[in-house]
């Protein structure tokens, strides 16, 4: 078994709306420091697969096929071998 | 002319979209239930609002799997007229059926007022009854129609006309003020206006009207 950890971020140069607004809120909260806040998603998959190979392109498979909408966004992934 | 509204679980703007169809056109138009994988005797098809699959992982992302977008995808290749409104766009982004995608509104709100659209493109199947820069009013009604293409693909849309409608006041953010686009050849139009909305005076608006007369015209003329 495998797990796989998915972060999808919004690709650079795609404006986060959400982002701003939290970058605002923290803002407003004192924490002057707060260059840039952008905000994506994280996926948490568990596999039923042997290998580490092909969990990785399966997961990749997923991800370009669905998991990800590769116009606006980015994406990595960790693979850990699990026993359940 | 027969007519297709595609059903999905959260669709809710169906029955606004079958009684357009009915009252506008008079012409014979029937649900279609996203797993029922037979359009072969429509002529046109139509992708409904609402919030198909609750709108989980993205609009459009899950409903673009469903079953019929094989068929949707088939028609589109037959040169058959599919329009999409609102989550119906969405869904067409999705599938690769348009170029782009949508995020969510800039403001962060969802909007429902009706806008101000400007016809950009009258050539198409779904505009020629209306005037080239004509201003008609539409209602909106979404959260995540902010559309959104790199500048390759925005240039390619102007140079090839295929920009069809844009907002005259923009309300969410869009990439060149886009409200509507077709694709290159011209037989696939998303948009996230609703004119199924406007059909009548009473409902605010008559000024949807046109687009789905125009469509009738189209295919009467073929």
């Amino acid at each position: 078994m495998f797990k796989a950890n998915v972060y999808v971020t919004l690709r650079t140069g795609v404006l986060d709306p959400q982002g701003k607004a939290v970058r605002e809120s923290l803002l407003s909260l004192g924490y002057d420091e707060t260059q840039e806040v952008r905000i994506g998603k994280f996926i948490e998959l568990t596999l039923d697969v042997d290998k580490y190979e092909v969990a990785k392109e399966r997961v990749r498979e997923m991800c370009e096929k669905l998991l990800v909408n590769t116009v606006i966004e980015d994406y990595r992934f960790e693979l850990k071998e699990v026993t359940l | 002319m027969r007519f297709a509204v595609i059903v999905f679980p959260g669709s809710n703007c169906d029955i606004d979209m079958y009684h357009a169809i009915e009252d506008v056109l008079k012409e014979p138009v029937d649900y279609v239930w996203h797993d029922d994988a037979d359009l072969s005797s429509y002529d046109c098809i139509l992708l409904p609002g609402g919030f198909s699959y609750g709108d989980y992982l993205r609009a459009g992302a899950i409903a673009r799997f469903s079953r019929i977008m094989q068929e949707i995808e088939k028609a589109a290749d037959q040169g058959k007229l599919i329009l999409g409104v609102c989550n119906g766009f969405q869904i067409l982004l999705e599938a690769g059926l348009l170029p782009g995608a949508m995020q969510r509104n800039e403001n962060l709100q969802f909007i429902c007022s009706t806008e101000s659209l400007i016809i950009e493109n009258n050539q198409t199947p779904f505009t020629a009854e209306y005037a080239l820069r004509e201003e008609i009013r539409i209602p909106i009604a979404h959260g995540e129609g902010n559309y959104y293409c790199d500048e390759q693909t925005l240039k390619e849309l102007q140079q090839n006309s295929q920009i069809v409608f844009r907002y005259k006041n923009n309300p969410n953010g869009s990439v060149d003020d886009i409200a509507g686009i077709i694709n290159k050849r011209g037989n696939v139009l998303g948009m996230m206006p609703h004119p199924e909305r406007a059909i009548s005076d009473l409902l605010g608006s008559p000024d949807g009207k046109k687009l789905f007369q125009s469509i009738l015209k189209y295919w009467r003329e073929r």
